[in-house]
């Protein structure tokens, strides 16, 4: 019988199947850890006298409470709180007691949970990975069957390294045809949730496929799967190929040598088969895909640029308009920009970095606007920093910061302020999300660059070469 | 921690009618470095309880005390969605709901609140948008019928997922049954 990539991982990982009276036990692969989802998982191991059963398949990074700004004259670091502070040596303890291998503050591979995994190579095909984040989406990348769990099932893989699952139903969302110049896997990400919304993905596990996913480099295949969640879907994969296993080659926690040559073998026998069915299928037409932009409190609000804000149609809607103050049928252009954040697990990787760079070298970031530029991890701090990245954003007059979450959960210190307009290019642009009172706007990385500049929201292809337009 | 059986509540009902309403609007990331589950009602929406300046607001639909005798929530579509962060079924619990009742409640969120006692509640359309008309009405869900009733005549049947409905009837604990079968992960780890 024919089978989907998803219906592959899926049984290659029963422990126990499920039945009427109980969900199946599916074995993890690899589970990541940060400071805010596992402290009282870990309580709960002290509680019942546990261990965690699989050390060697959990993986700690420190990422959302951390400051992004280094230590001060003192030698301590600007905790956010106390109790900022008091999480991440929590995780310490929790760590070094369990024997967890921790990224730790001064570790050189330190940083976002969703960037560090397949950096280090951790995150692979045909893998089940969990993670006490929403985000853990992020690794379906690769061909793995990676999705979020809560504190109660962090809890569980630590002492089982299992967790309880209904297979979910299976949705194929195919980008047919290529992305137009200028267009990256953010705007594909957008424009899928404005079709499906923010709850079409709800109850599946999502494969995407089609000829602008396969264009696409890892890092936006990472983007991509990143935002399957903001339409509901925990789960969003993409079939391992060539430009997979380029990107795994070599890392660190990669199969090396002959286990190399034997793991590929495998990966490539991981993509759906060609008859192979799903429950519903979704096509998006990717040449017709422009830079997005979110409008509402609601990732699904999302439209082009270049566009105007639409009419709101419902009461929860108009709320909306309201709090992000976008007058209907007015262009977006006329909104003013206070702050921009660059980074987060969906868009801080080195490409993402380059694109906001290319957008901002020999520019001024506008008068009265506050731009952030966050690596996603120390790896990708020195990749740009040796490449002249930093340079730039300093030179344009925005802030190159320490790696972390920072403001895309905005629960360290990095924040705007109450009514302040901050274009980001984070997932979320829930009310509050980056702080009291803020309006978020959502985009990728050469919009979140074009809006610092220009101090509006601003189309990115003014400000891109020729050459990069026809790259991205 | 096993939170406690579940059979059947007797309460009123407290409405917001948004749609998407996400889990930073439940308890607001700022509240997440805690080490422990207690005391999160205090921070349950928070944002929508309180102005910047940590004033009462006057016009929030829940009260500043607590959820009182209004231990069921009615809300828009797609309730819980965004962050797994499981801070907001025990900030929901802690200030005083027992169950959820929507036209679609996000996975995770789901998930999460089965483990802790917070009934998540999807009913048909229609009940919902009959739900969404009626604050305050006074209403049963019976886990064991899976049905839900009001006092003014509306009744519905909902589906829970059986084993997490097990684990709230009977007090069976999801992690014994996990650990149960250690025999079996046992084997499959040798085989792997």
């Amino acid at each position: 019988m024919a089978r989907s990539l998803f219906d592959k991982l899926w049984d290659a990982h029963v422990v126990v199947p499920e039945s009427e009276d109980a969900p199946a036990i599916l074995f993890i692969d690899l589970h990541l850890v940060h400071e805010v989802t596992s402290p009282q998982a870990f309580a709960v191991l002290e509680e019942r006298g546990l261990k965690v059963r699989r050390p060697d398949l959990t993986q700690a990074t420190l990422d959302h409470s951390t400051p992004t700004l280094p230590a001060g004259a003192d030698g301590r670091l600007p905790y956010a709180t106390e109790a900022a502070e008091k999480q991440v040596h929590q995780l310490e303890a929790n760590c070094a007691k369990h024997g967890i291998d921790l990224l730790g503050l001064d570790d050189a591979r330190r940083g976002i949970v969703h960037v560090i995994g397949p950096e280090m190579g951790l995150t692979q095909p045909g893998k089940t990975i969990v993670c006490g984040d929403s985000h853990t989406s992020t690794h379906g990348a690769f061909g793995a069957l990676a999705f979020g769990i809560g504190t109660t099932e962090v809890g569980h893989v630590l002492a089982t390294q299992c967790v309880h699952q209904r297979k979910p139903k299976s949705m194929r969302i195919t980008f047919e045809g290529a992305l137009s110049p200028g267009v990256g896997a953010k705007d594909m990400a957008l424009a899928m949730i404005a079709q499906i919304g923010a709850d079409g993905g709800q109850g599946y596990a999502v494969e995407f496929a089609g000829e602008a996913v396969e264009a696409l480099s890892m890092e936006g295949r990472m983007t991509l799967c990143n935002m399957a969640i903001e339409a509901g879907a925990r789960v969003g994969m993409i079939a391992p190929d060539e430009t997979t296993f380029a990107y795994l080659e070599g890392r660190e926690r990669a199969p090396q040598g002959e286990d190399w040559d034997a793991a590929v073998a495998r990966w490539r026998e991981l993509p759906s088969d060609p008859d192979a069915s799903f429950d519903t299928e979704v096509t998006v037409d990717a040449a017709a895909i422009r830079p997005m932009i979110t409008y509402g409190v609601s990732p699904d609000a999302a439209a082009p640029v270049t566009g105007n804000a639409p009419q709101p149609a419902n009461d929860s809607e108009r709320e909306a308009a309201e709090y992000m103050r976008f007058a209907a049928d007015r262009p977006f252009a006329e909104a003013k920009v206070d702050r921009v954040f660059i980074g987060s697990c969906t868009n801080s990787r080195l490409s993402d970095l380059r694109e906001a760079a290319e957008v901002m070298r020999g520019r001024q970031v506008a008068d009265g606007v506050v731009a952030l530029i966050v690596p996603g991890s120390e790896v990708i701090r020195q990749q740009a920093e040796a490449e002249g990245l930093d340079a730039i954003f300093t030179d344009a007059g925005a802030e190159w910061r320490l790696p972390g979450c920072s403001m895309c959960i905005a629960m360290n210190g990095d924040q705007g302020a109450p009514g302040e307009l901050v274009v980001s290019t984070s997932n979320r642009n829930f009310v509050g999300r980056q702080g009291k009172g803020v309006r978020t706007v959502l985009a990728g990385p050469a919009t979140a660059a074009a809006c610092a500049i220009a101090g509006h929201i601003a189309d990115p292809s003014q400000y891109m070469s020729t050459e990069t337009r026809d790259a991205a | 921690m096993q939170p406690d059986p579940f059979k059947r509540l007797e309460a009123r009902t407290l409405v917001v009618r948004q749609s998407n309403i996400d889990t930073d609007q439940i308890i607001p990331a700022r509240f997440l470095t805690t080490t422990t589950r207690e005391g999160l009602g205090a921070n349950a929406f928070y944002d929508w309880r309180y102005t910047a300046d940590d004033q009462p607001k006057n016009a929030s639909p829940f009260p500043v005390a607590g959820a009182g005798d209004r231990q069921v929530l009615v809300a828009g579509p797609n309730f819980g969605c965004g962050s797994s962060r499981e801070h907001a079924p025990w900030a929901l619990l802690d200030y005083g709901f027992r169950a959820v009742v929507s036209s679609d409640i996000a996975d995770i969120f789901k998930s999460n609140s089965l483990k802790n006692g917070l009934l998540p509640v999807e009913v048909d359309a229609e009940t919902h948008a009959a739900l969404l008309d009626r604050p305050g009405v006074a209403i049963a869900i019976d886990l064991e019928e899976c049905t839900l009733t009001t006092e003014d005549g509306i009744e519905a049947s909902f589906a829970v997922e059986p084993f997490a409905r097990r684990c709230l009837l009977d007090g069976v604990d999801p992690l014994g049954h996990i650990l149960a079968h250690d025999a079996q992960i046992t084997a499959y780890e040798a085989a792997a």
